[in-house]
């Protein structure tokens, strides 16, 4: 989509998929020069602490291409899930939807191209 | 102990039960501890009567309480403690029911061996064994009623206390009232979390001010919370922070990092506001500019 790249997640992730997902993305970011990357994981109702490590990876590593990484649609119960397993994910954008991701994701980069990183939004 | 003694009790309770249950009553309803705004004397009556005639069959299979012969009495005084508990009577007003029994019954136990001192103390002890024994059955039931009304209002506050209101597009508060701990603190993550998703909220306003106390269990109950939120896509402000508690979270060395804290449930609702990109203006500001 644009400068962005979408990522659904739609099947159980398990470590394998997870770390393929990982460079995959890493490989499609530098193609298409993107400015950011949206993970929706609205179907994805089991997390662990593999998973929850590998999104922070993923936007470590999208930061360091350049590239915002915002997750979206997160059910309360993998929200808690990650609490409870001490990870909070900081440094990680999250919104409700795809819709509020890809906003995020605008504002982001305007906010960046400003120089400000404190525009009204 | 002698089986003229054993045998004594039971015959005794048959040949005077009219006479005993008149002093039996007579002393409860002149004991102090007798609650005439909560029980009338017909009541005292009734379930006197009722006892002592369950007693009567119970105490001729033996007097010990274990044996089936006693399931009448027990489920008897099982049923008044339960309803007395319920009632609000204190544990000894509940108690002193089957031990002011002892008085009319030790007078006719004594009338009735006055020649035989052997035969009174074995007659008495006999009595008051088995009394005590039904009277830490009340004890007991009267515990376990007054147990389970303070369960099922712990179960009701958890209940009511944890509401999810929405304050505008957008915008959800959870005023939380009360102590928090673990169990509280899982409901409210779990309402709050679950409404935001339901109404696509991208604020949510934790108020604290019915929050007596924040310890560093509690200041950690609520950060989870943040960031579950965050996790989520919705912002957190913690807002109604009392001075006191203001002081306690700095001295206590709690670190609530970046989240966004008010004084009031008022300035974080205009805070949530202009993050939406809205005003309030007074009517009359509106209608002179158009």
């Amino acid at each position: 989509m644009g400068r962005y790249l979408l990522v659904t997640i739609q099947v159980d992730m398990h470590d394998r998929l997870a770390m393929a997902l990982q460079d995959d993305l890493m490989e499609q970011i530098r193609r298409h020069k993107a400015e950011g990357v949206l993970i929706d994981i609205s179907a994805l109702d089991l997390v662990d602490s593999f998973i929850g490590r590998m999104l922070g990876n993923i936007a470590a590593m999208a930061r360091i291409l350049d590239a915002d990484t915002v997750v979206t649609g997160m059910r309360p119960a993998v929200a808690i899930t990650l609490v409870e397993l001490g990870l909070s994910l900081t440094g990680v954008r999250t919104a409700l939807n795809v819709e509020r991701g890809m906003e995020l994701l605008e504002t982001a980069r305007e906010e960046r191209e400003t120089g400000d990183g404190r525009s009204q939004g | 102990m002698t089986d003229g003694a054993k045998s004594a009790l039971p015959s005794l309770i048959s040949r005077q039960e009219k006479e005993i249950l008149d002093d039996w009553v007579k002393l409860q309803l002149s004991s102090e501890t007798h609650r005439s705004d909560l029980v009338t004397e017909r009541d005292v009556r009734n379930e006197s009567q009722r006892f002592l005639e369950a007693m009567r069959t119970a105490i001729a299979g033996g007097s010990d309480i274990r044996t089936p012969e006693w399931n009448d009495v027990k489920s008897l005084l099982t049923e008044l403690s339960q309803s007395r508990a319920r009632q609000g009577f204190s544990p000894s007003e509940t108690a002193t029911f089957v031990l002011s029994l002892k008085q009319p019954l030790f007078a006719r136990i004594r009338t009735d061996f006055a020649k035989d001192p052997g035969a009174l103390a074995d007659a008495t002890w006999a009595a008051t064994t088995l009394l005590d024994k039904l009277g830490l059955l009340t004890m007991e039931v009267y515990q376990k009623g007054r147990e389970g009304v303070i369960q099922r209002q712990q179960e009701e506050l958890l209940e009511l206390s944890t509401p999810v209101v929405r304050l505008w597009d957008n915008v959800v508060a959870v005023p939380l009232i009360g102590t928090l701990d673990s169990a509280r603190t899982q409901v409210v993550m779990e309402n709050l979390l679950q409404e935001i998703v339901n109404l696509g909220a991208a604020i949510a306003i934790i108020d604290i001010t019915g929050v007596p106390t924040v310890d560093t269990l509690v200041a950690q109950h609520l950060l989870k919370a943040v960031a579950a939120a965050r996790l989520m896509g919705a912002d957190c402000i913690i807002s109604g922070i009392r001075p006191q508690i203001a002081q306690t979270i700095v001295h206590l060395g709690v670190d609530l990092g970046d989240v966004v804290t008010k004084a009031t449930l008022a300035d974080a609702f205009a805070l949530a506001l202009k993050r939406n990109g809205l005003t309030v203006t007074k009517v009359s500001a509106v209608s002179t500019a158009s």
